[in-house]
Order: C-alpha cells, then structure tokens, then sequence
C-alpha cells in the first residue's frame, strides 16, 4: 500500500500554497510515496521514554533591553516589493468576491 | 616569470599583501581575471562583483600603505561568497527564481564581518536552490561543473563555492552546512570545508533553510585557510537568538600546532555505521589509508559504534522538510521577489501561482513533505519520532566522546558522479549526505580534509572529521596534522 495518494498529494499541494499541473502531481506522487517509505521507519525507533529535540541549543527566551536600534527605512523595506503604494505594500484582492 | 596568484593559499597571500609585496587590487584583479578565463565552463558564480571588490581591496592596499596594521589576518585576500548570505551592493538569489535580481536592504552579519576585516567579495556563488541538495542541479540557474571532471558534480548545495576554490577562482569561500552542504563540495572537489558547531558564526541575513540544521562556515584549500577565516566569521551576535554566547573557539592555534604532525594522546573513534560495504570501493580505501595515516601520527585509534547513525537520514528528511515547509512560507508574492498575478487573481491565487512558477521541484517536493510531517495525525508518527531520534543521535555522540576526542568517517559514501545520473531520483541523491547528517542533527562540528583521489576512478575523497559541540580547535589539530602528512594531491 502506497504511504500517500495522489489525491493527498493534490492537498497538500493546496495546503502548501503550489498550484501544481497534473504532470507535476503524477511525477510527485510516486517521489513523495518513496520518499514517506523510506522515512517512515524513525516511528519504530522513537520509543515513549525518550525526549524529543528540537533545537541543539538548549536556549530559552532570549531578550534584550528594550531599547530602539536604527532599523530599515520606509524606503528601504518596500525596496523589493512587487508592488508598492502610498509608502506601503500594495497586494491583490485578499477576499473573494462571494465571500 | 611571474608568481600565478591564483594558486597561492590564502595564508600566503595575505603574508605578501601585508608586507607589500604584493597589492590586494593585484591580487584581487588577479582572481577576476580567472573568473572570465574559466567559470562560463565551470558556473561556480552567479553574480561577479568586480567594481566593488576592487575598492574593497583598494582600501586595504591604502590603509596597509598608510601604515596601519592590516584589518585582520586575511586583510585583502579577496573571497567568493555563498548566494544565500544577504548583501547590500549585490543581488541575493539563493539559487531560485522566486528571488531572481533581489538585492537585501540589510547585509548578513556575516557579511558585515568580511567587509570590517578587510575581505574583497568577488561575488556570490552558485548553489542549489534554498540550499536543498548535493548535487548543485537544483540551482534555477544551470548546475556547477566539477573543475577535477567537468561531466561532474561539484557537490551541494555549494558546489559554487567549492568549484571556485578547486578551480583557483577565489582562495577563500564561505559556505553554509545545514546537512553536509559545506563538507560534501569539500570532499568531492579535495578541497577543505567546516562546518562550525551550531550558533557559533550568526544565522543573521543568511536565508533560512532549517534553522535549528542551518550553519555558515569556512571554505579553504588547506586546513590553515580555512581555520584563519573561520576566526574571523564566528562569534556571538545578538540579532540572532540561537547564538552562542562563549569565546571564538582557538582555531587558528590549533592547525598550526597540528601541522608539526604530532598527534601523541589523540584519541580517534572510526563509526562502525559509516563503514559500509554499500560505499565505493575506492572510498573505503582511500578512508582506511588516512586511518592508518593518523595511527603513525601517534593517535590512538579505536572503532566506536553508533548505531541510531543508521536512523539518521530519516529522521534528517523529516526534520529538514519540515521547518523548510514553515520558512518557505515567507516566499508568499506580496514583500518581496517574484509575484504571478494575471489582474484578476485574489491574493491566495498569486501565492499559489507564483510559488508554483518560483520555486524548482526539490523546493516544492521538500515544502509538501514538511507539510505532510506536521499537519494533524501525522505529527506525532512522522516529525515527533524525527525529533526522538535526533535526542538519540546525540546520545551516540556523547557516549563515543566519553571514550575518544574525535570521530571520523568518509565524508560521502561516493565520489562525484555525472551530472544528470540522480536528478530524478531524490532518495538516491540523499545517501549521499549519509556521513554528514548525524552532526548536523547534533549541533556539532565537523570537516572534511581531501584524503586523495580513489583507486577506482581517480576522482577526490574527504576524510570526515567530527568533534563535540565547542571543541572545533580538535577538527582543525587532527586536520592540519593529517594534510601534512598526506602531502599535496596531484592530479
């Protein structure tokens, strides 16, 4: 039995934000099963009593005074924005029409 | 007959612009000059920034000249850097086509460093993209060329910067090594790579892969090169929060002491798990020479058994997709880079479309895989056995280093294939981090010094050498120890 379907593929590809063709789901599908076979194995190594890790420091919380430091300009945060107006980020359309 | 400074170690390089027998602008023209005789073959670059690395090096010739002490030990020795780390004056691309022409507002404290100690950037380098691969055919930009085998892979993800080091385009690079990608290149082109312990040289302005695997570190073409520009790119920086806040660990110190060639008191452990009858045969040989190398050096070698390394892999496939899938999450049409939008697309639909058209089948493969690891149902099986086993692999180590100072390994089961031969089949292209994961899982360091060329095929082998998280001064003693011994490698 295959560790992920097509049609899974084709969600996640919706949840990951990729409008892929169906060439791409077809040639994904079978890479991502294998893929899955393959790394699916850690589950039987990974027992109840043993901790996970995240991160290999084990650093928690780290502050600094609150303080103003220069940051980027105006000018120089929408340097690479595709588009820009009024001095802001100018983006499409975020609700649908019927909604 | 003139001096060919191309060829020359950085070390020796800087000795001569500082006492002036040789210019920074000379030596810098010098390396632009070999960049347009040989990368059109080679594409270890993206990006050539000759205008600014000429007044770069001019203002180290004039402040040399002025009678000011050179600004670090590498002043004016010009460097090629990895594409992933941000720059002001040229554009960051990362190998993608999502970021195609962006130029940071804000350099990478890396970045900063180079400039402050006086290192020219001749560009950024060829890379594959996001740093996701071994091969360097993930870049949107047309794959590196092997210098020792131009059929050849050059290893990833920066065969940019280690093609331009075995080619003689630059005598200094900067890589970053999130699951060997600085070590691998190392080893398949015979040049020198570490990989730093984790948070010791900053994240700040280098573009997220994994950021809990993510580390920059030195390229060089001898263990003395690369220790000396590791010095000047490590140290603690507060913009990033994951940053080791302890001293520059005495690199520098360490490879020269290592080069007198003694190794009495070392004692050296070889990973039973990364000695596999499945490596080339040729790598094996060449690894078991270097072994009995150090043993008449006067270390003290034993075989030590690690046996969750055989986990390893999974678990890296695991955690890597999925923080990729969260960090990649920012490429989303609306700040910066490429956006897709036909005028009548909401902005969920230009998100789709321009991630669809931006990013390179590994990216896109690596992001549904990571979302898949961690969406409900899943998480628990897939990404938190993954971290499970990381706590297992960094077990292994610290019960191997209860009883030896170093590890080592091949650095890659294989010597650099032909290009072509593993795109389309991504599991194969991932054995050949095999060797390198476990230290990255762990936040350790590493390095991989060139150990020959195999007898089945004359192509490059690196010898891994892995030490505990703080202890990078043993990579650079065993290393340096075992280059002098080894002698150069002729083609």
């Amino acid at each position: 039995m295959p560790a992920i379907s097509r049609d899974e593929v084709a969600h996640l590809a919706r949840l990951s934000r990729l409008a892929l063709s169906d060439a791409e789901l077809d040639e994904f599908a079978g890479q991502l099963d294998s893929i899955l076979s393959h790394v699916k194995t850690v589950a039987e190594v990974a027992t109840d009593d043993v901790p996970p890790s995240a991160n290999p420091n084990a650093i928690t919380n780290v502050t600094r005074p609150d303080v103003i430091v220069p940051g980027l300009t105006p000018e120089q945060a929408l340097s690479g924005a595709p588009a820009v107006e009024q001095d802001r980020f100018a983006v499409p359309q975020i609700l649908g029409e019927e909604q | 007959m003139t001096t060919d400074l191309t060829a020359l170690d950085a070390s020796v390089l800087a000795s001569k612009i500082h006492a002036r027998e040789v210019s920074s602008v000379e030596v810098t023209q010098a390396h632009l000059d070999r960049i347009a005789a040989v990368d059109g073959e080679i594409n270890a670059f993206l990006h050539v920034a000759g205008e600014q690395a000429l007044s770069a090096a001019k203002s180290v010739d004039d402040a040399i000249g002025s009678g000011q002490a050179p600004a670090s030990a590498l002043a004016g020795v010009p460097l090629a850097l990895k594409d992933v780390f941000t720059t002001t004056d040229m554009p960051t691309t990362c190998g993608s086509k999502i970021l195609e022409g962006w130029v940071s507002p804000y350099d990478a404290t890396l970045t900063t460093k180079l400039r402050e100690a006086g290192i020219p950037v001749l560009g950024k380098t060829n890379m594959d993209e996001f740093a996701m691969g071994s091969s360097t055919e993930n870049s949107a930009y047309g794959p590196t060329r092997n210098p020792w085998d131009t059929t050849r892979i050059p290893g990833g993800s920066g065969g940019g910067s280690a093609a331009a080091l075995a080619s003689n385009q630059a005598p200094l690079a900067i890589g970053t090594d999130t699951g060997g990608s600085i070590r691998q290149p190392a080893a398949v082109t015979a040049t020198v790579g570490t990989k730093p312990t984790y948070g010791t040289v900053s994240r700040f302005g280098l573009v997220a892969c994994a950021s809990s695997l993510d580390q920059g570190g030195p390229c060089g073409r001898s263990v003395l090169d690369t220790a000396l520009l590791h010095e000047v790119i490590a140290g603690h920086d507060p913009r990033d929060s994951t940053s080791v806040n302890a001293p520059v660990r005495p690199v520098v110190e360490a490879a020269r002491q290592g080069a007198s060639g003694d190794l009495k008191g070392v004692r050296v452990g070889v990973v039973k798990e990364l000695h596999s009858e499945s490596y080339q045969p040729g790598v094996i040989a060449s690894f078991d020479a270097a072994v009995a190398q150090l043993t008449e050096l006067g270390a003290e070698v034993v075989e030590v058994s690690c046996p969750n390394f055989l986990h390893a892999l999974a678990a890296y496939y695991l955690i890597l997709p999925s923080e990729v899938s969260s960090n990649l999450a920012r490429f989303d049409a609306m700040r910066y880079g490429m956006r897709v939008d036909d005028g009548n697309m909401s902005a969920d639909q230009v998100m789709a479309a321009t991630r669809a058209a931006g990013f390179g089948k590994e990216v896109k493969r690596r992001i549904m895989i990571g979302t898949y690891a961690l969406s409900s149902g899943y998480y628990d099986a897939y990404y938190g056995s993954a971290l499970k086993v990381r706590t297992l692999i960094a077990r292994d180590f610290d019960k191997a280093y209860e009883s030896v100072d170093v590890l080592v390994s091949p650095t890659s089961p294989f010597t650099p294939w032909k290009l072509g031969e593993k795109v389309n089949d991504p599991l194969a292209m991932y054995l050949s981090d095999l060797c390198t994961l476990p230290t990255n899982l762990a936040g350790h360091c590493a390095m991989s010094v060139p150990s020959g060329l195999s007898s089945d095929d004359g192509l490059p082998v690196g010898l891994q050498i892995m030490a505990p998280a703080m202890a990078d001064e043993r990579l650079y003693r065993v290393g340096a120890a075992y280059e002098a011994a080894r002698g150069p490698i002729v083609r």
